[in-house]
Parts: structure tokens; sequence; C-alpha cells
């Protein structure tokens, strides 16, 4: 956990009384709609379709036990009980008036947590890793470089009225977990000649126009981060286009320039600045990397007697088999808690839940919990002996479904259930995948499989990286879904294939199960994935099946 | 529109010269189309001369002109539009422009900080009450996590000092 002190809880203050009066001022008059909303966007309010709702932002997806007990307050005071988790490592509760905004966000600032920049056209929240400061994969902890980036991009006086929104994601192991190929900026932390420093990668994102990012360098010093951002932020701000909104990103200007171009116009921008008030020191990095708690983990062996014993009930099995990674502390591991329970809503949590995995947290993973970008929480750092006993509370409350990485693990925007701007539903979708596949000796047959849901072409589902993707189109007033396969979101970043014509809802699931049943019999071996068959065979075989009468 | 400088309201001295408009007066303030049009005339007698820049066009082109310009004006033709934020900062911190850097168009109460911390000293602000109340907009926050031309101290600075 990073620890706020004096400074961050000052401004976190300031920024709420801020709001405060902005709200007065709107409900005066003083402030028309028009000039209201970028200011209250910036705060994570946004107006849905039935209600105002607020986007609460959890930097790099780090929660405390604290932190999370709070949301399930909020969630029942303010809310209607719950909270739904995001892919970008957020928390949005739909259900919020908005005479009581400024009161729920100072009871979440008491924790040091705030809906700020979490929508409008500024630095979004830096996502990361999920498994941070846990894996033994990584190089660093990410987060110190998400929090330091936090802190520049905190109200950043140039960069809070960009041509559009900004999202940079960082990763710091070989295994991409942050999706940073298809962000605005993506960073990801190596080595080079024993140095390390970061590969940046510009131009990514879903949406309506996906791309994959470029690399524009190879490799940038650490200390460099800030001003080689500022300097590719400020060539997005003046360059980027502002005439149509679809064309704002910065993806579209690294398009249009052409990617040499636009790498030769931010490295000349950033030769004049990088040596300036931007370059990070040692003494810098150490700083924000000695205001993380990090656990004092307990000297422990890997496989203690009690995981032992527990592994002889193949139901515990199966879920440390789905649920449980590997830790870099000996006698720990990281786990997973399933948000994604048959016939549930992808990513929603209620009060009670929340408060239970805080108690969790607290028992037996010193008191941290993660958000993860497929929507499931995460305890990073558990002690293998206390897994039995998680496992069995896990289930009791509802989190313990074996599915994680499986095809019931879906990915989903909230969809016309909530969202003004979807043209179509997507949990119901999601829902009855997931009770078309509840059989968990099935899904373990089928292996890994991503299979995401977006209500519009926005792509908030992201479904173009899904290795299914399903997109909600509308066509003469009625859903229709378009299915691509064989996206990547990993290091490996690649869009999926559009397989042909609309489905109409009512048979959405069965194409979904036939796309399965088509792997099945095409797979060489069950540890031939269904990516993997996709990319062996193209679509062709998968695009027969799955429009072939029944 | 009220002209807030160096955080008091005052008078706008300056006469805005449309560019088909006659030659006369001082001071005034031109567009870049006619200062580029004609330079040195515009000078003449001693007359001081400020530009109208707009916010699409590169600033470096301005930078020959800067020494001898009293005024640089930047456009926010509407507040989202955020581009003279960064013309701002690159005619102070890298041009070491030293004149008046006023904020013009739709400029609101809320972007009085932010232009501030970009390097602005002047503002024609939209709305009377934004103008009264322009201290209070500038103390909005005293806590500034990034370093601009400013001179403010960061949260940064700060905490390496506590």
């Amino acid at each position: 956990m990073y620890a706020y002190d004096e400074f961050d809880r000052a401004f976190l203050a300031q920024r709420i009384a801020e709001f405060r009066g902005q709200v007065g001022r709107r409900i005066s008059g003083a402030l028309g709609e028009e000039e209201f909303k970028p200011l209250r966007l910036m705060n994570g309010v946004y107006l849905q379709l039935h209600a105002y709702m607020l986007r609460v932002c959890i930097p790099y997806g780090t929660l405390s036990s604290t932190q999370l007990r709070r949301l399930a307050r909020v969630a029942r005071r303010y809310d209607k009980g719950y909270g739904h988790f995001t892919t970008r490592q957020n928390i949005q509760f739909h259900w919020i008036k908005l005479a009581e905004l400024p009161d729920a966000m100072a009871e979440l600032a008491e924790v040091g947590i705030h809906g700020i920049q979490t929508s409008g056209n500024c630095i979004r929240n830096t996502t990361t890793d999920p498994f941070a400061g846990a894996t033994p994969e990584e190089l660093e902890d990410p987060r110190i470089y998400a929090e330091i980036i936090r802190q520049w991009s905190t109200l950043h006086p140039e960069f809070t009225y960009l041509p559009r929104k900004f999202k940079i994601a960082i990763t710091a192991s070989k295994h991409d977990r942050a999706a940073i190929r298809v962000h605005d900026v993506g960073l990801r932390l190596h080595t080079r000649d024993g140095v390390t420093g970061f590969e940046v990668v510009v131009g990514g994102g879903l949406g309506r126009t996906p791309y994959i990012g470029h690399t524009i360098r190879d490799f940038l010093p650490k200390e460099d981060l800030l001003s080689y951002l500022e300097a590719i932020l400020r060539t997005y701000n003046l360059g980027g286009r502002r005439d149509n909104i679809y064309k704002a990103r910065i993806k579209i200007q690294v398009h249009e320039l052409g990617v040499p171009a636009f790498t030769e116009l931010v490295e000349a921008e950033w030769a004049q600045i990088r040596d300036g008030a931007l370059k990070l020191n040692a003494t810098a990095i150490d700083d924000v990397r000695g205001r993380f708690i990090i656990p004092d983990f307990e000297p422990l062996e890997d496989q203690p007697a009690e995981l032992v014993a527990a592994l002889a009930d193949p139901a515990f099995a199966r879920w440390h088999e789905n649920a449980v990674e590997p830790h870099k502390a000996p006698g720990h591991a990281i786990v997973t808690l399933s948000l994604k329970p048959v016939g549930g809503t992808p990513g929603d949590a209620t009060a009670d839940q929340m408060d239970a995995i805080a108690d969790l947290a607290d028992a037996y993973a010193y008191g941290e919990i993660r958000v993860a970008h497929e929507q499931n929480l995460i305890l990073p750092h558990v002690r293998q002996k206390d897994l039995p006993a998680l496992w069995a509370r896990a289930q009791e409350i509802g989190v313990a479904t074996t599915n994680i990485g499986l095809v019931t693990d879906i990915i989903s925007c909230p969809g016309m259930d909530y969202c003004s701007l979807a043209n179509t539903r997507s949990i119901p979708v999601a829902q009855r995948i997931s009770e078309r596949f509840a059989d968990d000796a099935r899904i373990r047959d089928i292996g890994k499989l991503h299979l995401n849901i977006s209500g519009c072409i926005n792509a908030c589902g992201h479904h173009h990286v899904g290795h299914i993707g399903i997109l909600g189109v509308e066509k003469r007033d009625e859903e229709f879904y378009q299915v691509t396969i064989g996206g990547k979101g990993n290091a490996k970043a690649r869009l999926g294939e559009i397989i042909g014509p609309a489905i109409p809802e009512s048979e959405i699931v069965n194409v979904v199960e036939r796309l399965v049943e088509t792997y099945l019999d095409l797979r060489t071996s069950p540890q031939e994935t269904f990516i993997a068959v996709v990319q062996r065979l193209g679509i062709e075989p998968f695009k027969e099946r799955a429009y072939a009468p029944r | 529109m009220p002209l807030v400088k160096d955080g008091v309201r005052v008078s706008d001295p300056f006469i805005r010269l449309e560019d088909d408009a006659p030659l006369a007066g001082d001071p005034v303030l031109v567009s870049a189309q006619r200062l580029f049009a004609e330079g040195e005339a515009l000078f003449a007698e001693d007359r001081t001369v400020g530009v109208i820049w707009p916010n699409g066009r590169d600033i470096a082109e301005l930078v020959p002109f800067l020494p001898r310009l009293a005024v640089v004006g930047l456009e926010f033709p509407k507040f989202r539009d955020g581009r003279a934020f960064s013309q701002a900062r690159l005619l102070r911190e890298r041009h070491g422009f030293a004149g008046e850097l006023r904020a013009t168009g739709d400029v609101l109460f809320d972007q009085l900080l932010l232009m501030e911390r970009a390097g602005f000293d002047a503002f024609e602000v939209k709305k009377e009450a934004d103008a009264d109340a322009f201290t209070r907009a500038l103390a909005t926050y005293t806590v500034f996590y990034q370093p601009t031309g400013d001179g403010r101290q960061t949260v940064r600075d700060a905490r390496v000092a506590a």
C-alpha cells in the first residue's frame, strides 16, 4: 500500500471542497450544464441512463481492507448495496444521487480514495499488473512508477483539457497482465546491459478504431520517465485532433502522422526538457518506494503440511489449480477471487461480499486487496497454510467459482442496463453464457478462453482482444451481436477477426457454444488452447460451423 | 469583459485592431496574420504592440518577435480546448517571454489556477462574478504535484525539505 501523507490528504480535502463549490454553483445556476459536465466528469461523476454514476479511482488497483470496507459502506449508504469493478481497476456506483455525491466523496476521502480523473479528457488512473509486488516474475514493483505517474498527472495544469481521454498502463513482468499494447501509452519495464528502463509503446487502443500500439522507444532510462511522458502529452495536446471526438485519441494522431514522424516530434520535444525539473534521480524514486508499506512476509516454507493435506480434497485441489498463483516469498501465494458466479453480473460485488473479503484480507493476506483488469479481486499475499481456511470462507461468500481464465470469466461492460451510450445489453448475454457453461468439468476441459462483451462500439468490454469477442449492434431496433475470434490483449496483442454477419440476440449463446465445440473437435490435444487453434487454422472452420443450420 | 492583471481588475489600455482597420492608436493588439503582414511598420513611432496568437499555430513562429511584443494573447475558443496551456508554458519556460501573457476567450473560474500555473498573468475573464472571485480561484489549491515555470514548491520538493 502507498501511504498518503499530509500533502496528499490536504490535496484531497481541497479537491472535495472545490467540487462541493462546483455542485453548489451548478445548483444556483452560476455554472451552466455544459460548463459543469467536464468538471463533474473529472471527479468521476457521470449521468447515466437512470441515475448519476460515481466512478471511484483505485490507483493501480491496490486497496487496503479499510478502503474496501469503506467502499462497502458507500455501496450500502448511497447506492443499492453493491458496486461494479471495472476493467481499469476502478469501481463504479450506479445509483448515486447528485446532492449526496459530495458526502459520499468526503467519506471516501477519509480513507484516501476519490474519483479524481476517472473520467474526462485528462490523464486517467494508471493501471498495472494486479500481481505487482507479489509475482516472482517481475523485475521491480511497477506500482512505484504508477504512483510517480499518479502524482505527476494529478491536476496537471497543462494536460487537464486534452483532446480526449488518456490512459497509461505499465507492466514489469514478461506476462503482460496490464494489456499495455492497447493503451494510449504502454510502459514495459525491462533491463538492458544491467540497467532497468522502459519500453515505450504509444497509440494503442480499442473503441471504434482499434489499434495495437507502436514502440517509439525501446529503452528509456527510469529517471527520464516523466520528461518523456510530458513530451508525448505535449505533442498530443498541441497536435491531436479536436474537430471530431471519434478521431481525437492519440492513436489517430500517431496513425495520421505515421510512427516515424510522430516519434521525431516526441524526441525533439524531449531533447528540450529531459534535463529539466522532471528528471527523477534515485532519491526521488526511493522516496516514493519508501512510502509503500510492503508486508513483512513471515519466513515460511512452500507446500506446508496444512496445504498438502487439503490438496487431497479434489474440490480444494481444483480451486487451488485454478485460482492460486506462485508468490515471490516462500510459503505465500496469490489468490484470485472470482466475481463471475454462474448467472451473475461480471465484476459486481455486494457490500456484504466486500466486507467479507476485507475480513479475509485481514485474516490471511496482510490486509491488501487488488482489482484485476479482468474484473476479479485478488488477495496478493496469502500464507499457503491459510489457503484451506480461505477457500472455505470464499465459497461461503460466493467468490470461489473455479473459472479464472476460463470461458465464464467473462469481461463485460455494463451495457444498456446502465449505460446511456450502449446499443445493446451485455450483462444478460454474459449471464446466459455462464449458465450454458455452468458445468465445471466442461469449462476445465475447454481450458483457457477469454470471452469479452461490449454493448456498443466504444468497446469498454474490450471485445477486440477477446479470444471470443462479442459486440452489440442495433439493427432495426433489435439487438444483434457481431462475433470476432482470435484477439489477444497480452504481450503479443492482436485484434480479433469478424467471423461473419451479426447474430440475433436469441442465437448468440448457441453460436458461442458452436465455436467452442468446433475448437474441441479441432484441437490436437487438450494442451492446445482455443486461441492456438484459431491461430493455426484461421477463422474459416469456425465460421462454417458457427453459421451452420442446426 | 473584465481584465484581471497580476491579480487585480484593470481597464484594458490596448486597442484591438481588426485586420482591415487603419493602423492607429497606441497600444494595440493585432492578429498573428497582421503581425506577419505588416511587421516593422506596426512598431513605428515606438508603438506598443501585442499579438493574439491562434491556438492551432506553432508558437515557435512567434519567437523572432517576442523581444518586442508587450502582450501575447492566447485563445481558449472553448474552455475545453486546452492547446493554449502548452503554448503558454513554451512561451514562458522555453522562449523566455517576460511580457504580459493574456488568456482570452472562454476564460472561466475553474480554469484560472491552471492558467496561472501555465504562465498566464492576465485574464480576460468571461463572467463578472468570476473576475470578482479571482483571488479565491487561485486559492483553491495549496498543494501542487508537478513542476511548471510558476516557481511554486512541488510536493516532491516539500517532502525533501520537510
